[in-house]
């Protein structure tokens, strides 16, 4: 249990002390979690909204793409990646391997279905008559999915929550693809199993707290966004 | 009189089967078309059809006299008309926002919308609600919110989907005969669809009957019900005493029609002796009298017979009524209480001639 009040009272104090190493890497997780999450909502918001509105031959296929995706193992998404970024693979001369970058690319292969799954349905959830109703009023198609994603805003929110949680805490492969390199491609979870094989637990203990602390943030915020947006009665 | 839409030879099918086909039905301006049929007449169908978001598999739509182009772009004839539907689909939003709704689609001037939202929020009672979040709406609320927003547009066409159907009787009452009166001031050129009739006598100044996607009949509201072109007509619109006879004599178009053997209904109207006929008689055209009063009504049928079924139907009470064949009437329940209407008593049921809507077959 010490370990635990110990690890608690030493992030306290590399937070408090702003250890330069440790804005590095929680920068660093934010960076590219962030964006990768900013990719997967340009990607999955259209095409959640497009399973969700409409049928087509298939469309069962494209399901159960997004629902394996949604559930798929981060190691798995981060071998294939290294198979493809290899200096010998097919995309090897892009020297891609052990950079952020790739790490951005494993992390949106990640959080896309996890946004397309849970925007859809979002989308699917509103009254299918709503449109009808407002193509009914003179919206345009465009208008019409404007007001579509205006009516879901909080769980679309949810969504891009989802997705962002998704990536923030997982492990298996950004350590694959961006190799855990001090001062480049270290993150926070990377850097806690590192601290953790290495037995300081104290310092493991820290990174692990800031980073519940990024998720808690996180949703937080949207607590109280959908807070705002409900009705007050 | 110009008509605004005309269907010629109009066909859906949807799912293999045809869900509408209209040889011809036209909406005239200014004028509220309803349309009444059972659900799963086509009635939807067709206002999608008519709000130009379905297209017809087969024939055309007519808008001011030219056919509407389903394969291009009908953005700007969309925006010629405004539906209202059964449920009020109000966006989560407030209810000023809400009844800005189309005119922000249009991309009409900030303080023009806020004029025009006014101005119909107040002709529908609903001004001091205008910063309200429209989910905290009552239902009446609501809907006075859908119908505002359509209105708002100044429509063209306006598309009444049922929009009464989901109100307690009260507001509904309310709510019908404000927009009956709004639709009159304003000349609006309305189609109104609804399984009830009694909201499509009140509101249409025409009235077309609908079943498995055919137009049955169409005619002034009253012509409908007193002179149902057909068996399903007529039950749908409550001529609830139907009966088989053949016509056994003619008099300066007095017809003599045998219902029964040996029981005779005198009728207006031409046929020629001989022919099968159905006599159809509305309940609230029948008067019931008891034997001995038989002679204070100058009605030309008087059939005595014995009271087999009396139901409730809240204001007052169906009673079917023996004569050697069915006859259905309506009494008030102080008429009840007074006779003392009760099962296997003797009564006569009395009504004109003219009452009497003979369908040929």
């Amino acid at each position: 249990m010490d370990v635990i009040w110990e690890g608690i009272g030493q992030a306290l104090r590399l937070i408090l002390s702003g250890d330069p190493d440790l804005l590095q890497i929680v920068f660093l997780s934010l960076v590219v979690s962030g964006s990768a999450t900013v990719l997967s909502i340009i990607v999955g918001i259209p095409y959640g909204t497009l399973l969700a509105l409409n049928r087509f031959a298939g469309r069962s296929f494209m399901l159960g793409l997004v629902n394996t995706g949604m559930g798929m193992p981060p190691v798995v998404v981060g071998l294939v990646l290294s198979i493809f970024l290899w200096r010998s693979g097919p995309l090897g001369f892009l020297n891609m391997l052990y950079t952020p970058v790739a790490m951005v690319v494993a992390q949106f292969l990640i959080a896309t279905p996890i946004v397309t799954g849970v925007s859809m349905a979002a989308i699917a959830q509103l009254d299918p008559k709503l449109r009808l109703q407002m193509l009914g009023l003179g919206a345009s198609r465009l208008q019409l999915l404007w007001v579509l994603f205006q009516e879901a805003r909080l769980p679309l929110l949810t969504a891009v929550m989802a997705g962002f949680g998704g990536v923030i805490s997982e492990v298996g492969s950004v350590i694959m693809v961006g190799g855990n390199i001090k001062g480049q491609t270290r993150v926070l979870t990377t850097a806690i199993v590192t601290e953790t094989s290495r037995g300081s637990f104290g310092l493991a203990m820290a990174l692990g707290v800031i980073l519940l602390a990024l998720a808690f943030g996180a949703n937080l915020l949207l607590t109280l966004l959908q807070q705002k947006g409900r009705p007050v009665r | 009189m110009t008509a605004l839409l005309e269907m010629r030879d109009l066909l859906v099918i949807l799912n293999g089967k045809p869900a509408l086909d209209i040889k011809s039905l036209m909406v005239e301006k200014g004028e509220t078309l309803a349309v009444i049929g059972p659900n799963g007449a086509g009635k939807s169908t067709l206002l999608k059809v008519l709000a130009l978001l379905q297209k017809p598999s087969q024939g055309q739509l007519l808008l001011d006299g030219k056919p509407v182009r389903f394969s291009g772009n009908l953005l700007s004839q969309r925006r010629r008309l405004a539906l209202v539907m059964q449920q009020p689909l109000l966006r989560g939003t407030t209810t000023f926002e809400n009844v800005a709704t189309g005119l922000r689609f249009r991309r009409v001037l900030g303080s023009e919308v806020r004029r025009r939202v006014e101005d119909w929020l107040g002709r529908l009672g609903i001004s001091l609600l205008a910063a309200r979040h429209a989910h905290t709406l009552s239902g009446g609320e609501a809907q006075r919110t859908s119908l505002a927003r359509a209105l708002v547009l100044q429509p063209d066409l306006l598309l009444l989907d049922e929009p009464f159907a989901d109100l307690d009787p009260p507001t509904r009452e309310d709510l019908m005969s404000e927009i009956r009166s709004i639709l009159h001031e304003t000349g609006t050129t309305a189609v109104f669809v609804t399984h009830d009739r009694d909201e499509a006598l009140r509101l249409g100044d025409r009235l077309a009957v609908m079943m498995d996607g055919r137009v049955l009949q169409e005619g002034r509201p009253q012509e409908v019900l007193a002179r149902p072109a057909s068996q399903e007509v007529a039950a749908f619109v409550g001529t609830e005493t139907v009966l088989p006879g053949v016509v056994r004599n003619e008099q300066q178009g007095l017809l003599d029609v045998e219902v029964a053997p040996e029981k005779h209904v005198a009728a207006v109207g031409r046929s020629t002796v001989g022919s099968q006929v159905l006599v159809c008689l509305r309940p609230e055209e029948v008067t019931l009298l008891e034997p001995h009063q038989e002679g204070h009504s100058s009605a030309r049928n008087h059939f005595l017979g014995t009271v087999q079924e009396v139901s409730d139907l809240g204001l007052f009470l169906r009673v079917t009524l023996d004569c050697g064949f069915p006859i259905v009437a309506y009494a008030t329940r102080i008429s009840v209480s007074e006779m003392a209407i009760a099962l296997g008593q003797p009564l006569v049921a009395s009504f004109k001639a003219t009452a009497v809507h003979l369908i040929p077959q």
